[in-house]
């Protein structure tokens, strides 16, 4: 039994520790907003926060964090800067087939926590990790100097 | 106004059921009788108009799409049709997938056949969804009537309310729901004017952007169903191979692997969860019969190919005499073009999900083709189509991998539950090197182009020899779309070529020994046919020392479509002025392309910078489009911004290759769509038009590899002759 804290939750988990939390997530916890893409910390779909640092999950063993804070996309709207970038997303009708789009969110969401006022290159670089295959990008960028501004 | 007549096929069943109303409609047009038998609903129950449309007591507004949503924003779109004559508050309009049922739900443009491809959701369901809301609106307005003992004429509707001005009454569609349902469905409605839309033309905001922000979206890969077990498959490393034998052992000793079967396709491993499955799938030893597997190289096919190109192929179009125009030509121009094996990748790997009870069989999935799966489904299972339900889901991308001829994917899961003696649902999961690997790519094609001046520079002669294989043939379009030996989506673009040219001749050689599974790929023919006719009249514009727009406005003169987005483009470019410098030691310059595909008409003109070292940069993407009436306008940029972004990924990294027969790339690394960073400006600005609305998800992609590689010609004198670019090729 493995000790998480999953959006604010205790939760246990019975499963083998090297899984990794991606499957965890969403196959254990019903938590099934992260996705699944490449498997191989490639695209970023799988993007989650532990201790409010973007983490890919797909590669991360669920053994690595136990008793740390994870955030998933499902507890997004719970701060201001989450619902600021959802707000944008919305605004901005950001989405397509919206399979990426978690995992664009909470690195969008990461980024806005830690630099208030991102330039164009500085998302480039910190969204550099999130493939979109519909190639949402320039309203990615727009969306997140959106989130920006209203959180000015 | 515009009358438009509704055949209630089902008039007499409605005025005497007794449980719950569907009504089946249709419009003159479609031949087949609607769909029958509609059993009704008391009074108190949703209003159900007619397939489409269905509206709640508590005033919600259901949109049935008959079309997948895939990120095209068809959902959207189909519900802004609808929605707009039916006079609907947008708040409250909602979607749902229709089940698959090809006598209500077909794709007009398709005949019985339920589907989405071609970029054909809007333009067949134009009529069918505006007489759909008018219909449903006329049925509240005389239900309101009847009540307010009023003339149905003195009534308003708007934005979801139906009113009566003078007597000062007014109701919510949900008040009026269950009295509508009683109404007749009229027998001819009025469609509004454009001038009258308040909806279409206008900024309707996404219907899935809510759910697709805070992960509770429902895709394939999300659904988990009680006693649920995934499968991971071992498939054949080879096109061709099948399973000589197998040991399970060390995969049934992992964790939580319950079953290991073989199926046609290959070895698949069943687990409780996705992880335990794919390392249960790893631990597999295969063994594998490969003496029928196909083992060549993309080396090998491409050179194959060139060898092809050397003698006449089939004829797919011909206009005056080549022949005379070459042999009397003061200069005559050639080029050579290579297409690679390209892989949809779409983010969401294929996945299925299959239960099979005593009732029949149920399926969870983004279908690109309901009815065509739905039959296959049911041939496995001793079925009848009806049997077979299938629950519609949103797809994480598909560009064309969903609508799969051959249902593979889908196949596979359902030999798996068969396999399993249906003794429990399953989800199929293909790990992203699965999907990559498991064929069905955009043909790799060889292009050979020619084309003569005559003195004075006008273009006397082209032609044009393509080499690739056929998408369609062995496909249940064959009989459809092949005639005389002609695959016309190798062909379009090509055959088709607007520009005018008093000679000229396109023909085709399709080799039948390559077994590598093809299939369309977001814009099909036009994802090569519009670079190799593009990027040659750019060269041969330079040969003949022409601007390569005006040129091609002065070729274009019967085509004022192609001429109008030419026109917008190039104004909102700025061609013609001069484009800053680079950094020092860098190129740069700006090419235009344009095409027609889905009788939509998209120019391009790009900008970039090539770095000495060869590799090329997209600073800015000026786009024109033309797609008739603008039914979403914010969706239309949003897929051209999208199609721009697919098609850069294709030119500059995209291509599957083969190694003795082997798929090399697996995953994201090999085969890389572009990154945020790649991403160039963006402009996209659409033609005004009263034409009817056509298709916007894949007219996109065919200009923007031309466009590209024409803006490198004007950058560096070399015209990429193979895909993707290569730095090698365009070092200073
Ligand atoms: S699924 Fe984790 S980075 Fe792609
Ligand atoms: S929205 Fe489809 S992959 Fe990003």
């Amino acid at each position: 039994m493995l000790q998480l804290k999953v959006n604010g939750q205790p939760r246990q988990v019975d499963v083998a520790p090297d899984t990794p939390l991606l499957w965890v997530l969403r196959d254990t916890l019903q938590l099934t907003g992260t996705k699944y893409a490449c498997g191989q910390a490639l695209c970023g779909a799988c993007v989650v926060h532990v201790d409010g640092v973007p983490a890919r999950a797909c590669l991360t063993p669920v053994s690595a964090v136990a008793g740390r804070e994870i955030t998933t996309i499902e507890a997004a709207h719970q701060s201001r800067v989450g619902r600021a970038v959802q707000a944008a997303w919305r605004k901005l009708d950001v989405v397509q087939c919206g399979y990426c789009q978690s995992g664009q969110i909470m690195s969008a969401i990461a980024l806005l926590g830690r630099q208030r006022k991102p330039t164009d290159s500085d998302i480039d670089d910190a969204l550099s990790a999130n493939l979109c295959r519909c190639a949402t990008y320039q309203r990615i960028r727009a969306a997140i100097h959106e989130a920006a501004r209203s959180l000015a | 106004m515009v009358n438009t007549k509704i055949a209630n096929a089902s008039r007499r069943s409605f005025l005497q059921g007794a449980a719950g109303l569907t009504l089946g409609f249709c419009l003159p047009a479609i031949a087949a009788p609607a769909g029958a038998g509609k059993a009704a609903a008391p009074a108190g129950q949703p209003f159900e108009a007619n397939a489409f449309l269905r509206i709640g007591t508590d005033d919600s507004v259901t949109v049935i799409a008959k079309h997948l949503e895939m990120g095209q924003g068809s959902y959207t779109g189909l519900a802004t049709i609808l929605a707009e004559e039916l006079d609907a508050d947008w708040q409250t309009v909602r979607l749902e997938g229709a089940p698959a049922d090809a006598s209500r739900y077909n794709n007009l443009f398709w005949g019985a056949s339920q589907g989405t491809g071609g970029s054909t959701a809007m333009a067949n369901s134009w009529d069918q969804l505006r007489a759909a809301g008018a219909a449903g609106r006329a049925m509240l307005v005389n239900a309101a009537a009847r009540r307010w003992q009023v003339p149905a004429g003195e009534i308003t509707v708007r934005d979801g309310i139906v009113s009566h001005r003078r007597s000062k009454r007014q109701a919510r569609f949900g008040e009026l729901a269950a009295d509508a349902a009683r109404e007749a469905v009229p027998a001819s409605v009025v469609l509004k004017e454009a001038k009258d839309f308040r909806l279409i033309g206008k900024q309707a905001p996404r219907k899935d952007s809510v759910d697709k922000t805070n992960g509770q979206a429902q895709f394939t890969q999300d659904i988990q169903l009680p006693g649920m077990l995934v499968a991971v498959v071992a498939h054949p490393p080879r096109f061709g191979a099948t399973v000589r034998g197998f040991d399970a052992s060390a995969a049934r000793r992992v964790r939580n692997v319950v079953d290991v079967v073989q199926i046609p396709s290959g070895v698949a491993v069943l687990a409780s969860d996705t992880w335990s499955a794919k390392k249960g799938r790893d631990a597999l030893q295969v063994d594998w019969d490969e003496s029928r597997s196909f083992k060549l190289g993309s080396e090998e096919i491409v050179a194959r190919y060139r060898e092809m190109a050397k003698s006449p192929g089939l004829v797919a179009r011909r206009v005056g005499n080549t022949e005379q125009a070459f042999a009397g030509a003061a200069r005559i121009v050639r080029a050579t073009y290579d297409f690679p094996y390209l892989a949809h990748a779409a983010m969401e790997p294929m996945n299925c999900v299959i239960r099979l009870s005593e009732r029949g069989c149920e399926v969870w999935n983004g279908e690109q083709m309901a009815t065509a799966d739905q039959s296959r489904l049911a041939a496995i299972f001793g079925l009848t189509p009806e049997q077979v339900r299938i629950n519609m889901l949103y797809a994480g991308g598909s560009f064309g991998r969903r609508a799969n001829t051959h249902s593979d994917y889908v196949v596979e899961a359902a030999q798996i539950v068969k396999a399993i003696g249906g003794k429990a649902p399953v989800k199929l999961v293909w790990m992203r090197e699965d999907d990559m690997r498991a064929g069905y790519y955009r043909p790799l094609f060889h292009h050979a182009l020619e084309a003569a001046l005559d003195a004075g520079g006008q273009l006397t002669g082209w032609r044009h020899r393509l080499v690739g294989q056929s998408i369609l043939l062995g496909s249940p379009f064959e009989s459809m779309m092949v005639k005389d030996g002609i695959d016309a989506v190798s062909v379009e673009g090509a055959a088709n070529l607007p520009y005018a040219i008093p000679n000229l001749l396109v023909d085709l050689h399709t080799p039948k020994d390559i077994d590598v599974p093809v299939l369309w790929w977001r814009s099909v023919g036009s994802s090569h046919t519009a670079y190799s006719t593009e990027v040659f009249l750019d060269q041969v514009a330079r040969a003949a020392g022409k601007d390569p727009v005006a040129w091609r406005l002065e070729l274009l003169a019967d085509h004022p479509r192609h001429r109008g987005v030419l026109r917008l483009a190039a104004e909102k470019s700025g061609w013609g002025t001069r484009l800053p410098a680079g950094v020092k030691g860098t190129r740069r310059g700006r090419g235009v392309a344009v095409h027609e595909s889905f009788h939509s008409y998209v120019a391009q003109v790009a900008e970039v910078t090539v770095a000495a070292d060869g590799t090329v940069k997209v600073d800015r993407v000026v786009c024109a489009v033309d797609c008739g009436i603008a039914i979403n306008p914010d969706n239309i940029r949003s897929q051209i911004e999208g199609a721009v972004g697919f098609a850069l990924s294709a030119a500059l990294h995209g291509e599957i290759t083969l190694k003795e027969g082997a798929v090399v790339e697996g995953n994201f690394d090999t085969y890389r769509p572009i990154r945020i960073g790649e991403m160039p400006r963006l402009e996209v600005h659409i033609v005004p038009s009263t034409a009817k609305p056509t298709g916007v998800g894949e007219p996109g992609v065919p200009p923007l590899a031309p466009a590209v590689a024409n803006a490198i010609g004007a950058a560096t004198g070399k015209y990429p002759d193979r895909l993707p670019f290569r730095a090698e090729d365009l070092r200073a």
